[in-house]
C-alpha cells in the first residue's frame, strides 16, 4: 500500500522493535514527527538540547544492550548531536541517529538549516547514509540497525531529506536475510581461529603469572559467565577497564578492579609483572597502557577482539584472536577442559595470587576521611551503601568519574556507564536518563561533577517532564577538578582557568526545574540527604555535595609514564623495591 | 617490597623492563581496493588515509567487469605497521569488498602519461620520435611547435622517458595513477618480462 516516506520510517522502526526515540523536532524532520504522532505506539522523549538526545540513546543502549535511537532536525539539530555520535563511536555504543535534511533539490545550495552532516560525521560513525530515494528508505534503516548492533557496535547516522519523507511508495520492508545480502562487504568475524585458540590455551595453561585484562567488548558480548568460569578454573586474577566494569564482579576475590592511569596499585603491579596478559575485548588505550614500551614488559599477550583493526594497533600481540568474545571464550574453555583443565605450574600460580594479595594489603584503595569536610570518596561509599551496591552508576567526566569507578564496587555488566573513550563532560545526566528509561527497574545514580553537570543540566527538565526518577549526585568542589589536579602535579599549582566558584545554587536550580534538590555540606549530612533522596521515585533528585576542594584522584600514573612511576594514595611515588616482584 | 618466599623458577630482572616495540620501515605501498560504487566511498577511503596523516601519492579508480564494483589502486608512502592498520581499517568500511596490500606480492603495474613536448625544429622532432619508438610510445597529437606523446609502462619506464624528454622542454604533462593487479600465483615471477 502506498504510504508516505515518514510512515515507512515509523513502520521500519517498529519492525526493528524500537520502543523509544530521544529527539527534538524541527522543519526538516516534521513529517516523521507527524507520522510518529499519528502512529502513537513509539514512546518519544523530548529533550532540551540534541546532544542530550544522543547521550540518552547511548545510556539506553549501554544499559540494555539494545540499539538506542535519536532523532533531530537538519542543520543545528544535526551538529548538536555530533559530540554524542563521536562518544558512541569511541565507546562502541550501538545507536542509530536519524537527522532531517533539506529537500533533495536544495542539497548543496546553502539552504536554510542545511549542513553536510554525512560529511561531518564520516570519521565518527561506523557507517552513515544519505537517503536518495524513497525506495531505498526501508532497506537503509534496516541496514543501519544491523550495522549498529553487529560486529563491533557503533553509531550509524541516516540523513533523511524532507521530500523523501513526503513522497508516497508501496515499497516493502526487507527481511533480515535481504539486509545481510545487501551488504556484501560487511561480514563481521565471530568464530575465532581454532589454531590461535589452541595456542592461547597452551599459554594459559603454562603461564606462571597470568592476568586477564577485560574491556567493554566483554560487556557487549555478554561474556560474564565465561569470564568467571575461566578465571576460577585457571586461577587467573582479573582487571577491568572502565568500559569492562561489571563483566567480572569487583566483589570477587580474583578481581583486581581497574587498571591504568587511575587503576589500583595491585592491578597495575599485576599487569606490570605478569608473564601472560589475556586481553578480552579491550583495546590497549593510552589511559590503560601508559608508556607503551613499559606496559606488561615481560608478558606474552593474547588478544581476543571482534575488531581485527584493534589487534596490534597500540601493542604488538603474540596471539591475536578475532572473534566474538563470548564465542571465543567458550571455545577456549572447551579446549582447556579437553586437556583436563590442568595448570602446569600450580605452585607458581598460587604464589602469584599470594603476591597479589600482598599488593592488595600494601596499597588498598583508600583515602583519608574527615569529620569536618566531605570527602568525595566518602560520598561514593555512602551511595554504594544506600543503593546496596545494586544501582546503575552513570558518571560525567573528571575526578568524580574516577572516584565513582574506584569507590563503588560493580558486580554486574552494564552497571557502570561512562564516557571512556571520548571523555565527554556532560555525558552523565542525559546518559543516566536514557539508562533509567531502558532499565526502570534499577536505581540509576548519576554521579556528576559541578563542571560536567552544567554542560547538559537542562535535561533535568526532560526528566521532570517524563517523571524519570534519576538521582544526580553532584560532587561539587567548585573547580574543574581533574584539570586542577594536573595543574597541581605538573604545572606547579598554576591554576589556570579552573575556578568554578561561581555556579548556580544547585538546590534552587533543581527546584526551579521541578526536581527535588538537597545539599550536604557536612560529612554527617551525606547519609541523611541520600536517604531522603531514596524515598523519591516520581521525579529527579539533585544532590549537591559540597566537598573538599583540592582532593586528588590517587593512585595515578602520570600521562605517558610507566606503571613504575605511579603516584600513590599519600601523594608519593612508589619506591623501586615496591615496583619489583622480588623473589629470593 | 622484598618478598622472599619465592621459587627459583621465576626469573626476576632488576631495573626497568621494556617491551619490545616493532618499528616498521617507511616505504611506498600499493593497495588494491575493490569497492561498491556508492556515493561517498572515495571520500571515506580518502578520509581514513588522511586521518593517519598520510598523503595519497596516486590513486586510480575505474569500474570492473562486475556492475557496481570499482577497483581502486592507491599508492601511499608510510610505515609498514601503520599501513597494515590502514588496510585493516579499510576492510572495516561497509562499502569495501576486498582490500589487499600488494606491495610485496608479485604484481603487474602500469601507468600512462601524456606529455606535450616542445619540438620547434625538425631535429627535435626526429629525436623525440626516436625516443618514443624506443619506449614503444605513440605520438597522439602534432602541432607545428609540439608533439604530444603517450607512453604506458611501469613507474621506472615512465620516469626514464620523462628524463629523456625534459631537455626538449615539457609544456604540459598528465600522468595517471598506477593501476596494479596481482599476478596469478602459479606464474613464476622470473618467467615474466
Amino acid at each position: 500500500m502506498p504510504r508516505k516516506g515518514a510512515d515507512i520510517v515509523i513502520e521500519t522502526l517498529k519492525e526493528e522493535g524500537v520502543e523509544v526515540i530521544f529527539g527534538l523536532p524541527g522543519g526538516a524532520i516534521m513529517e516523521v514527527y507527524d507520522a510518529l504522532y499519528r502512529d502513537g505506539t513509539i514512546k518519544h522523549i523530548l529533550v532540551r538540547h540534541e546532544q542530550g538526545a544522543g547521550h540518552m540513546a547511548e545510556g539506553y543502549a549501554k544499559a540494555t544492550g539494545k540499539v538506542g535511537v535519536a532523532m533531530t532536525t537538519s542543520g543545528p539539530g544535526a551538529t548538536n548531536i555530533v559530540t554524542a555520535i563521536a562518544d558512541a563511536y569511541m565507546d562502541s555504543v550501538p545507536i542509530v541517529v536519524i537527522t532531517g535534511q533539506v529537500p533533495t533539490h536544495l542539497i548543496g545550495n546553502d539552504a536554510f538549516q542545511e549542513v553536510d552532516i554525512v560529511g561531518i560525521t564520516r570519521p565518527i560513525t561506523k557507517h552513515n547514509f544519505l537517503v536518495r530515494s524513497i525506495e531505498e528508505l526501508p532497506l537503509i534503516i534496516r541496514q543501519a540497525f544491523y550495522i549498529a548492533r553487529t560486529g563491533r557496535p557503533g553509531p550509524v547516522l541516516i540523513d533523511l531529506p524532507k521530500d523523501i519523507t513526503q513522497q508516497l511508495s508501496d515499497v516493502s520492508i526487507p527481511s533480515e536475510e535481504e539486509v545481510r545480502a545487501s551488504l556484501p562487504g560487511y561480514r563481521p568475524h565471530v568464530e575465532g581461529n581454532i589454531q590461535q585458540i589452541k595456542r592461547a590455551v597452551d599459554l594459559i595453561m603454562s603461564a606462571k603469572k597470568p592476568v586477564l585484562y577485560v574491556g567493554g567488548g566483554a560487556v557487549n558480548a555478554e561474556a560474564q559467565e565465561e569470564l568467571i568460569e575461566l578465571a576460577e578454573l585457571m586461577r587467573i586474577p582479573v582487571t577491568t577497564t572502565t568500559q569492562g566494569k561489571g563483566a567480572f564482579p569487583e566483589t570477587h576475590p580474583l578481581s583486581l578492579r581497574m587498571l591504568g592511569m587511575h587503576g589500583t596499585y595491585y592491578a597495575n603491579m599485576a599487569v606490570y609483572n605478569c608473564d601472560l596478559l589475556i586481553a578480552v575485548g579491550a583495546r590497549f588505550d593510552d589511559r590503560v597502557t601508559g608508556k607503551v614500551d613499559e606496559f606488561a614488559p615481560e608478558a606474552k599477550i593474547i588478544h581476543i577482539d571482534i575488531d581485527p583493526a584493534s589487534i596490534s594497533k597500540n601493542i604488538i600481540v603474540d596471539v591475536p584472536i578475532v572473534g566474538d568474545v563470548k564465542i571465543v571464550l567458550r571455545k577456549i574453555l572447551e579446549e582447556i577442559k579437553k586437556r583436563g583443565a590442568k595448570i602446569l605450574h600450580p605452585e607458581d600460580r598460587e604464589r602469584w595470587l599470594e603476591q597479589i594479595e600482598k599488593w592488595k594489603k600494601l596499597h588498598p584503595l583508600t583515602y583519608r576521611n574527615s569529620s569536618k569536610v566531605i570527602k568525595p570518596q566518602y560520598v561514593i561509599e555512602q551511595i554504594y551503601e544506600v543503593t546496596k551496591g545494586d544501582a546503575i552508576i552513570v558518571p560525567g567526566v573528571g575526578q568524580h568519574q574516577m572516584w565513582a569507578a574506584m569507590f563503588y564496587k560493580f558486580s554486574y555488566p552494564r552497571q557502570f556507564l561512562n564516557s571512556g573513550g571520548l571523555g565527554t563532560m556532560g555525558f552523565g545526566l542525559p546518559a543516566g536518563i536514557g539508562a533509567k528509561v531502558g532499565r526502570p527497574d534499577k536505581e540509576v545514580f548519576v554521579i556528576d561533577g559541578d563542571g560536567s553537570f552544567v554542560m547538559t543540566m537542562q535535561e533535568i527538565i526532560t526528566a521532570v517532564q517524563y517523571k524519570i526518577p534519576v538521582k544526580v549526585a553532584i560532587i561539587n568542589n567548585a573547580y574543574l577538578g581533574m584539570v586542577r589536579q594536573w595543574q597541581e602535579f605538573f604545572y606547579d599549582k598554576r591554576y589556570s582557568e579552573v575556578d568554578l566558584s561561581v555556579q548556580p545554587d544547585f538546590v534552587k536550580l533543581a527546584e526551579s526545574m521541578g526536581a527535588v534538590g538537597f545539599r550536604a555540606e557536612k560529612p554527617k549530612e551525606v547519609r541523611e540527604v541520600l536517604e531522603e533522596a531514596m524515598k523519591i521515585d516520581d521525579r529527579p533528585v539533585v544532590l549537591d555535595f559540597v566537598v573538599d576542594k583540592e582532593e586528588n584522584v590517587l593512585p595515578m600514573v602520570p600521562p605517558g609514564k610507566s606503571y613504575r612511576d605511579m603516584i600513590l594514595e599519600d601523594g608519593k611515588g612508589t619506591s623501586e623495591a615496591e615496583t619489583m616482584y622480588l623473589v629470593g | 617490597m622484598a618478598d622472599t618466599a619465592g621459587s627459583s623458577q621465576i626469573t626476576v630482572k632488576k631495573g626497568p623492563k621494556f617491551r619490545e616495540t616493532r618499528k616498521g620501515q617507511v616505504r611506498k605501498h600499493i593497495i588494491n581496493v575493490l569497492v561498491r560504487n556508492e556515493i561517498g566511498v572515495l571520500a571515506r577511503i580518502a578520509t581514513l588515509i588522511a586521518g593517519k596523516g598520510y598523503n595519497i601519492e596516486s590513486l586510480s579508480v575505474g569500474e570492473t567487469h562486475e556492475k557496481g564494483v570499482s577497483r581502486m589502486t592507491i599508492e601511499v608512502i608510510g610505515d609498514d605497521i601503520v599501513i597494515d592498520q590502514v588496510v585493516k581499517q579499510l576492510r572495516k568500511l561497509i562499502d569495501t569488498l576486498k582490500v589487499r596490500d600488494i606491495t610485496d606480492v608479485p604484481h603487474v603495474e602500469r601507468e600512462l602519461v601524456l606529455v606535450k613536448v616542445h619540438t620547434p625544429t625538425a631535429r627535435a622532432r626526429d629525436e623525440v620520435l626516436r625516443i618514443v619508438e624506443i619506449f614503444r610510445g605513440k605520438i597522439v597529437d602534432v602541432s607545428p611547435e609540439t608533439y604530444t606523446v603517450e607512453v604506458t609502462g611501469d613507474e621506472d619506464k615512465i620516469n626514464a622517458i620523462l628524463e629523456l624528454l625534459k631537455p626538449f622542454g615539457i609544456k604540459e604533462m598528465a600522468r595517471t595513477g598506477k593501476v596494479a593487479m596481482r599476478r596469478e600465483l602459479f606464474v613464476d615471477e622470473n618467467l615474466q618480462d
